[in-house]
């Protein structure tokens, strides 16, 4: 093992997909000579060459479908997104060709797609820029939705998604690009199912389910909690769709006490589903209602005091564990 | 109603002034991290506003992309309340809810600041179809950069405006740059003006270095409209001196390209030849400058005392009226 940034870890997954499969090629606006605008495309154009490496107009619409088209004769795009809020322009053809394919062509065209890029609120972009989408997609039967928070998930799950053979969606997050992680060395061909959710740490009073952001939110949460003498269990879905059931159920039934951190709002954000298949299958198992955590329900503010107050937070985290915890 | 002729070209230099000093402030307490999210600097572009300010009317339309500052202050927004915006503070022209990005001034007819390219196109044809409507001889001006052309909502909006004859100025600020990628990478066509004749829209070519060459033409282009409401597009050529925002190194360019605009200065050419004709003098000249910068320090100061907006206005704007769901 070794430890790299999650920025490296997806340009490690890019390149060693491009590499095996002569079927993969990376598009998105400022993927080639910029090297990308968060720099994770760096280097894969000197490597592989501008038929494979493609820079765009800013055509979001365009140059999706352009991808879903290639897909259905054989190719396998990777479609980058300069973030999942100007997805929105590409919405079309995200939910409605991409995944509706295989469907209406009654089983001929699967579509080998994904789409990536940085998900979710940075710091101060203001209402256009902040879109978690992923409770968005979540929506559509035929995408997969994956959310890693950690070098190693990036890289493991960006792999993964090149290979399957449906639309899958890889939500990276601008926050976390420069964070740091170990992850298996080069020579390892590191693959990460998806829909198998990861404890990130183990507790034994309440489980916090998270993904993406929230994950190091929660972990930073755990941490603190640990001082008051709250165990938490930490649990990363790393997959939104298809999810983790089964991982979920084991850990509440384990501690009977839930806090669903996420990080899109919470109007059919993704914590309602989580909390409707908890206490579905195991309703008796609770011993408090569940928490949620997510963002306010408004269109994001640029000041930083008002973003604040509408993002999730450990402290938020913590304040709904006491809650659940009767403590 | 002023014609374009009696719009004061000193005054005219002197907003190009305040522009250019705003921004330099808000650059500087940008890198003093005192402003948060992206920071697009209009700099050297500046005769390209205010050439379409000095053709039209304070009450026409104006609507433009991200790059937005110059737009309000063009406008007439307070320097206090375009700094406090980005700033985040209640005092700005956003109440701090926009940022850099999203400014808005509904009294100066300035309607945002718009940060998804392209996105803002067809409001302008919306806008215009208003006016239209309400029969009025108003008009509006939409800019946007090279890389807004190649956007779907771009075409729809030309197409539009050109199907139920709208009155709208169509106006591209060709820097020949969307972040790092140059026009001839973006687009298929050699010169962007072309891509009105598609629509049947009459294109027009301005020099964005020269003040007088972008008014003129857009006079005559708002003169025709006033009269028989129709759509123009105008691409002006220009050029931003700065990076893309103010993370952007702009390595994708050469200095001597650079070098070549910054010779070709508009408001150092404004400001010769108002000299030349006489109608300047160093000292008004000076004493111009020098008010633009007091008025930008001043902005500073004004932002730095306002106030944050409160945290019990969280959910006011989300629905009119305050209503909540
Ligand atoms: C739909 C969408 N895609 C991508 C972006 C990211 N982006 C912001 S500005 C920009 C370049 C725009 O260039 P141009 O239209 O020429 O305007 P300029 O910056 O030169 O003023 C890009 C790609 C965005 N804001 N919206
Ligand atoms: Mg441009």
């Amino acid at each position: 093992m070794r430890e790299i940034t999650y920025r490296q870890a997806l340009n490690e997954a890019l390149a060693e997909e491009l590499e095996r499969d002569q079927n993969v090629f990376l598009m998105g606006e400022e993927v080639a000579q910029y090297n990308g605008a968060y720099k994770v495309s760096q280097g894969l154009l000197d490597r592989f060459g501008s038929m494979r490496i493609i820079d765009t107009p800013i055509s979001e619409n365009g140059f999706a479908g352009m991808g879903v088209g290639a897909a259905m004769v054989g190719l396998r795009p990777i479609i980058e997104f300069m973030t999942f809020s100007f997805s929105l322009v590409a919405f079309d053809q995200v939910v409605n060709n991409a995944p509706n394919m295989l469907t209406m062509s009654g089983g001929q065209f699967n579509i080998p797609i994904t789409f990536r890029g940085p998900n979710g609120p940075a710091h101060q972009l203001g209402a256009t820029h902040s879109h978690a989408t992923e409770c968005l997609y979540a929506n559509f039967p035929g995408l997969k939705i994956c959310t890693p928070a950690t070098p190693r998930d990036a890289k493991g799950l960006l792999k993964t998604a090149i290979r399957d053979n449906n639309p899958v969606l890889v939500l990276e997050s601008e926050l976390l690009y420069s964070s740091k992680g170990m992850v298996e060395p080069l020579e390892h061909d590191l693959l990460i199912p998806l829909g198998q959710a990861e404890l990130k740490r183990e507790g034994s009073d309440v489980t916090i389910i998270c993904y993406a952001q929230t994950v190091p939110l929660a972990l930073a949460a755990a941490e603190t909690l640990e001082g008051e003498e709250i165990s938490a269990e930490v649990l990363d879905l790393r997959s939104i769709k298809p999810l983790d059931l089964q991982a979920i159920l084991a850990s509440v039934s384990k501690t009977h006490r839930v806090v669903v951190a996420e990080q899109d709002r919470p109007y059919c954000g993704i914590g309602a589903e989580i909390c409707f298949r908890i206490q579905k299958e195991i309703f008796d198992e609770l011993d408090a209602p569940i928490a949620r955590v997510s963002q306010e329900d408004v269109p994001m503010p640029y000041n930083e005091r008002l973003e604040q107050a509408v993002l999730p937070s450990a402290e938020k985290i913590i304040a709904a564990v006491k809650k659940v915890c009767y403590a | 109603m002023s014609s374009p002729e009696q719009r004061d070209e000193v005054e005219m230099l002197s907003l190009m002034l305040l522009i250019r000093r705003f921004e330099e402030r808000a650059s500087q307490q940008y890198q003093a991290q005192k402003i948060g999210g992206f920071c697009h600097l209009y700099i050297g572009q500046e005769a390209v506003v205010i050439g379409a300010i000095a053709a039209t009317r304070p009450d026409d339309y104006l609507i433009t992309a991200y790059r937005d500052h110059a737009h309000a202050l063009a406008r007439g927004t307070s320097a206090d309340a375009c700094m406090a915006e980005l700033y985040g503070k209640v005092t700005g022209c956003s109440r701090g809810l926009g940022g850099s990005m999203h400014y808005f001034d509904k009294a100066n007819h300035m309607y945002g600041g718009h940060a998804i390219v392209g996105a803002h196109v067809p409001l302008a044809a919306g806008m215009a179809f208003a006016a239209k409507y309400r029969g009025e001889d108003r008009v509006t001006l939409c800019f946007f950069g090279d890389g807004a052309i190649n956007q779907g909502s771009f075409h729809e909006a030309l197409n539009l405006a050109g199907l139920y004859k709208l009155p709208v100025i169509f106006i591209c600020e060709n820097n020949l740059f969307a972040m790092g990628t140059s026009v001839e990478r973006s687009t298929s066509l050699k010169q962007i003006v072309d891509r009105a004749e598609g629509y049947d829209i009459a294109g027009y070519v301005a020099d964005g270095m020269n003040f007088r060459d972008v008014r003129d033409k857009l006079a005559e282009v708002v003169d025709g409209i006033r009269k028989d409401p129709h759509p123009a597009f105008v691409e002006i050529r220009t050029y931003r001196y700065r990076g893309h925002s103010m993370s952007d190194p702009a390595s994708y360019r050469t200095k001597d390209q650079l070098e070549k605009f910054r010779m070709d200065d508009p408001i150092t050419r404004l400001r010769a030849q108002l000299t030349r004709e006489g109608k300047l003098t160093n000292e008004q000249f000076d004493a111009m400058d020098k008010g633009a910068k007091d008025t930008a320090l001043a902005s500073v100061k004004f932002a730095e005392q306002s106030e944050e907006p409160p945290l019990e206005d969280l959910y006011k704007y989300t629905y009119a009226n305050g209503e909540s769901t």
